[in-house]
């Protein structure tokens, strides 16, 4: 027995099998990145005010950067913009335009998680010391002449850690004071000031990570999550672009009916990120 | 709902937040008078018009293409 619909629409709905998959599918992912941006929004809300020990604040702002986001906004709406063409050119039959879309959206992809896993890099090298004067300044450190990388966990210190390994000071690169908007103040020193503090006089040590704030928790839980998706949705698109590409000669309509629902999910991605960036790193 | 369809969403969500981008580096700008912030509202504010100028030349490219 045929399946009927894989590629014609159905008359009375006016939709193939794939679009309503896709779209139950997407409406599942709406709820999934919805609880993650209520939990992100009632943690926020119910914060406890000098939780952050640097600013005094209720919930960290600043920390995250801003050009580099914006920019990052503008690859994700390029690669939206390219996938909609690469679409459109089958539409029209120009297949050597659509492969040509289908690489830049890929390429945009592949960009987009280049500059995110910089941004991750540097937040795991980012501390937070507090001191037990009270005062606490934030920075790059270095342990035993090393910094740590966020591709190995094991490079993480905490005041356990260096208790632990008998660590007697650490180095820090101590960052120029910041508004809440992250500009440095004016009358701030622009240049970065390298300090040397005793393990004997730290409070709390943590990274911008996790296990230092819940902001860091969820920051790192949706944004990783959505990474996972654009890496997801590249591979797919790289394989339409080239192996899967021979469905073109047999069936063209399933082929560019397979196109669609890959851009409608990698629109779907990319509107997440829409909502994500304002969150995260403007609010 | 098609690509197309979906593809307007996303622009207009686009443009509502570059337009907020602007606006948010405007407020920035009256508060710490650094030039920067002027730049990227500026450049946000572009970018508004430059979305808006792509949709309408998107829904003429598609205009045979169904919405569903």
């Amino acid at each position: 027995m045929e399946i009927p619909y894989i590629y014609k629409a159905r008359p009375d709905t006016g939709l193939y099998n794939a679009k309503v998959g896709i779209w139950l599918f997407l409406a599942s992912e709406i709820m999934l990145f919805g609880a993650l941006f209520s939990a992100y929004i009632l943690l926020r809300v119910s914060a406890p005010v000098g939780f952050w020990p640097e600013t005094a604040l209720a919930w960290p702002r600043g920390l995250l950067n801003i050009p580099i986001g914006t920019f990052n906004t503008a690859v994700l709406i390029t690669s939206s913009v390219t996938v909609v063409m690469a679409w459109a050119s089958l539409q029209m039959n120009k297949f050597s335009h659509f492969r040509v879309y289908m690489v830049i959206t890929v390429l945009c992809a592949f960009a987009f998680l280049g500059i995110k896993s910089f941004e991750y890099n540097d937040k795991f090298s980012h501390y937070v010391v507090q001191l037990k004067s009270g005062k606490a300044v934030t920075g790059h450190i270095e342990v035993n002449g090393k910094h740590p990388r966020f591709w190995n966990f094991s490079d993480q210190w905490s005041l356990a850690r260096l208790t632990t390994e008998s660590v007697k000071e650490i180095s820090i690169t101590v960052d120029p004071e910041r508004d809440k908007h992250g500009h440095v103040k004016s009358h701030s020193n622009h240049a970065h000031e390298n300090k040397t503090i005793a393990t004997d006089d730290i409070q709390f040590l943590g990274s911008y990570t996790p296990a230092t704030h819940p902001f860091f928790a969820v920051y790192f839980l949706i944004t990783a999550l959505h990474g996972l998706h654009v890496l997801g949705g590249a591979l797919v698109l790289a394989y339409f672009a080239f192996p899967g590409a021979k469905m073109w000669k047999d069936n063209p309509q399933q082929f560019i009916n397979r196109i669609e629902v890959g851009g409608l999910f990698w629109h779907f991605v990319d509107l997440v990120w829409i909502f994500l960036f304002p969150v995260v790193y403007l609010l | 709902m098609s690509l197309k369809s979906f593809h307007l969403v996303f622009i207009i969500a686009s443009v509502a937040l570059m337009a907020f981008l602007s606006a948010w580096n405007f407020l920035n700008y009256r508060e710490s008078q650094i030039v920067s912030d002027l730049t990227w509202s500026f450049a946000s504010g572009v970018a508004v018009v430059g979305l808006i100028i792509y949709g309408r030349f998107f829904l003429r490219k598609l205009k045979n293409i169904s919405y569903l």
